[in-house]
């Protein structure tokens, strides 16, 4: 059979975003992979040398915009590790809050894009139309639906509004109720299983060796979650269980991210039980010693995130790095992919939920 | 072909036919205002029917992206305006740019514009497509998608709005209309 | 943090960061200095030449099995470079701090990549953006930036700016 490298990109409409996929094909198998990436970068780590401590918040924003409340706030936990702030009370809960949202509705943007993969419009019209509720709950509180320069170093930038339990009640209770739709739409669905089982199959030893984080991880058996095994936040006070699953494969995958958005759910409802009265910002100071150093990691929805950050004596950083989970989880594409055939890709890589605004930077 | 310059010619080429006589029958068209009562009846007919079946590309760049997957959402429903979008870009008329535009990206995405048949429009989406955005500093950013591509509608916002990207493309509508080609859509 | 119940999928682990750090310093007393150790934090400088045999023991004596980044620093003015590599222990919950200072003149270091996969694209993006070559890598080669940069951006002696 004639060997060919074929190109998955730039433009094709399953890439979550700009890259390229060469697979080398024998036919229909997929014998050799090679992710190519760098058609989003912009220099992120270098144009935040030339900016303020707080002018880099609405940056973050822009690195994954399909979680950008969970990069905001690892970038504000990394400055103020470095300069030793503790946040109040009250702004931990709020951001606890907020970030669960965001997860869950970075969580459905991955089920609308997997769904417009395998061909399936309905799964994506249903998901966007649960994430508009979500993002609705983010426009009364901070005015933005998507890139929310909302958390601000030492706190949030305000408090949250009026009747604030009483719409996060209601949009959790129908959510809930539409997930049991959401989930019977794919889980009894036979073609999406014959699609998505024993697909791109990864094992913990090697996802482990690989550095695949978060979701990826957890679908092939290994139990890890940053907000259990290394609290931030409150994470440490609520009661919430790690979602994993055995198998390995893309089903595995999609199964871990199902199980998270209800316990998202969980967790929004104890924090907002718990939630207690007081500030919710203090002021930070502007400038950071030279050579002082700080780092944050957080569970982002797609994997761990980190950045660290190295002071310069003045208000602008000097070396602030990102680490983002998803560049690393394409590099471990190959091992996904090779042995499968090309129709199996977008199924694949559309269960590895891939954001190209973190990973190029 | 102007035969001004070859005024002792007996016999032309195929080739030179064919352009002599649609040159004659253009300018007789023209002359005669048949052309001009043509368009009159056919350019509202074929400007109805490009703007309200404007199929742009399946092309996300960034942020601006979700916004645009957003707007072909059921809360926004761009389809009913007749975008459906499709994945190759000679079956597109409009080539929406939603994000920055690095120099990796420059190149591919001129040629997607070239491999667009005409009558095609651009319409840059997001601040970072009209000017480069956030990233003004950035050594690897374009500044502006309008610097190597024609853009016809700039759509300002970081991302815009759903709402906003529709109003958009119902400027481009409006400009649609206001361009009229008839007849063989030329001019 | 309570204690440590066995999770699915990961070994025993139980060495808490003080451990960890002291074993560091008991394999390798010259190469090795700890600046601070908790009980799930490590903080250390590494010699260059010892850099693959300490890795090599962390891997397998100590239970890291995640390069969680590897970032470049340059110090213009102090005419070197960090690499700072941050490596996280499942089993143990510890994520270790390491830094390994190159001189500017002479930017080689191995490279992990054969330890742990992880690393190998963190440490072809610390060479597109700076320039160091790590010695071993099966593909040292620009990731990031366009083919035929010739530049290395994230260095502090390059100016940013419009450029494209």
């Amino acid at each position: 059979m004639a060997e060919m490298w074929l190109n998955m990109g730039p433009q094709h409409p399953f890439t979550h975003g700009l890259w390229n996929l060469r697979v080398k094909l024998d036919g229909e198998t997929i014998v050799d992979a090679d992710p190519i990436v760098g058609y989003l970068h912009r220099g992120w780590e270098k144009l935040a040398e030339n900016r303020m401590y707080p002018q880099i918040i609405p940056m973050a924003d822009r690195l994954c915009y399909g979680a950008s409340m969970s990069w905001e706030h690892l970038y504000c936990n990394t400055i103020e590790n470095m300069m030793e702030l503790e946040v109040p009370d009250r702004a931990k809960y709020i951001r606890t809050i907020v970030l669960e949202a965001q997860r869950i509705g970075s969580h459905l943007m991955w089920l609308a894009a997997l769904g417009t993969d395998l061909g399936s419009y309905t799964i994506f019209l249903y998901s966007v139309r649960e994430r508009e509720l979500f993002l609705d709950l983010m426009q009364n509180l901070c005015g933005a639906r998507m890139t929310y320069n909302y958390c601000r170093i030492g706190g949030v930038r305000n408090d949250v509004p009026a009747n604030f339990e009483r719409d996060f009640d209601r949009v959790l209770t129908h959510f809930l109720n539409r997930m049991n739709d959401l989930e019977s739409l794919m889980d009894r669905s036979s073609v999406f299983r014959l699609r998505m089982e024993d697909t791109g199959v990864i094992s913990g030893e090697q996802a482990r060796n690989l550095g695949v984080t978060g979701p990826n991880l957890r679908g092939s058996g290994v139990e890890y979650d940053v907000r259990k095994d290394d609290p931030y936040e409150v994470y440490g006070d609520l009661d919430f269980r790690t979602c994993f699953e055995k198998e390995g494969d893309s089903f595995a995958r999609y199964r871990v991210r199902m199980d998270e958005m209800r316990e998202s759910c969980n967790i929004i409802r104890q924090a907002i039980k718990r939630m207690p009265k007081g500030p919710y910002r203090l002021k930070p100071p502007r400038n950071a010693p030279k050579g002082k150093t700080g780092w944050a990691h957080v569970e982002d929805p797609r994997g761990e995130g980190f950045m660290y950050v190295i002071g310069n004596g003045d208000d602008h950083p000097y070396r602030l790095k990102v680490r983002s989970p998803i560049f690393v989880t394409v590099s471990a594409a190959p091992v996904m992919l090779i042995g499968y055939k090309i129709a199996d890709v977008p199924a694949i890589m559309g269960s590895v939920d891939m954001c190209l605004g973190e990973t190029d930077r | 072909m102007d035969l001004r310059l070859a005024p002792h010619a007996v016999a032309m080429s195929a080739r030179e036919f064919v352009a002599w006589s649609s040159d004659m029958m253009e300018q007789l068209m023209q002359a005669s205002g048949g052309k001009k009562a043509v368009d009159k009846i056919t350019a509202p007919i074929w400007s109805w029917a490009l703007r309200n079946a404007n199929y742009p590309l399946h092309f996300g760049i960034a942020c601006c992206a979700l916004e645009m997957a957003a707007a072909s959402g059921s809360r926004f429903d761009a389809e009913r305006l007749g975008m459906i979008f499709r994945s190759s870009p000679r079956q597109t008329d409009v080539l929406l740019v939603n994000g920055w535009v690095t120099a990796k990206l420059r190149p591919d995405l001129r040629r997607l514009y070239e491999q667009m048949a005409e009558p095609r429009w651009v319409v840059a989406m997001g601040e970072c497509a009209i000017s480069g955005g956030p990233w003004y500093d950035s050594y690897n950013t374009v500044q502006g998608v309008d610097t190597f591509i024609p853009v016809d509608i700039y759509i300002p916002g970081c991302p815009p709005r759903p709402e906003a990207m529709i109003d958009g493309f119902m400027k481009l509508h409006k400009k649609i209309n206001k361009e009229m080609k008839g007849t063989f859509l030329e001019g | 943090m309570g204690k440590l119940a066995q999770r699915e999928g990961l070994g025993p682990g139980g060495k808490t960061g003080e451990v960890i750090a002291q074993t560091l310093v008991e394999k390798f007393p010259q190469d090795v200095k700890i600046t601070k150790a908790t009980q799930n934090r490590v903080f250390a400088t590494v010699n260059k030449p010892a850099w693959l045999n300490v890795a090599a023991f962390m891997k397998d004596a100590l239970d890291f099995d995640h390069v969680t980044a590897v970032s470049g620093v340059d110090w213009l003015e102090e005419k070197k470079m960090w690499v700072v590599y941050h490596i996280t222990s499942y089993a143990n919950r510890v994520t270790a701090e390491l830094i390994v200072e190159l001189p500017r003149d002479q930017l080689e270091i191995d490279s992990i990549s054969n330890l742990w996969g992880g690393a190998n694209w963190h440490e072809r993006e610390t060479y597109d953006m700076y320039g160091i070559v790590f010695l071993g890598h099966p593909r040292m080669e620009r990731i990031l930036t366009p083919d035929g940069t010739d530049y290395f951006p994230y260095r502090k002696d390059f100016v940013g700016g419009r450029r494209v």
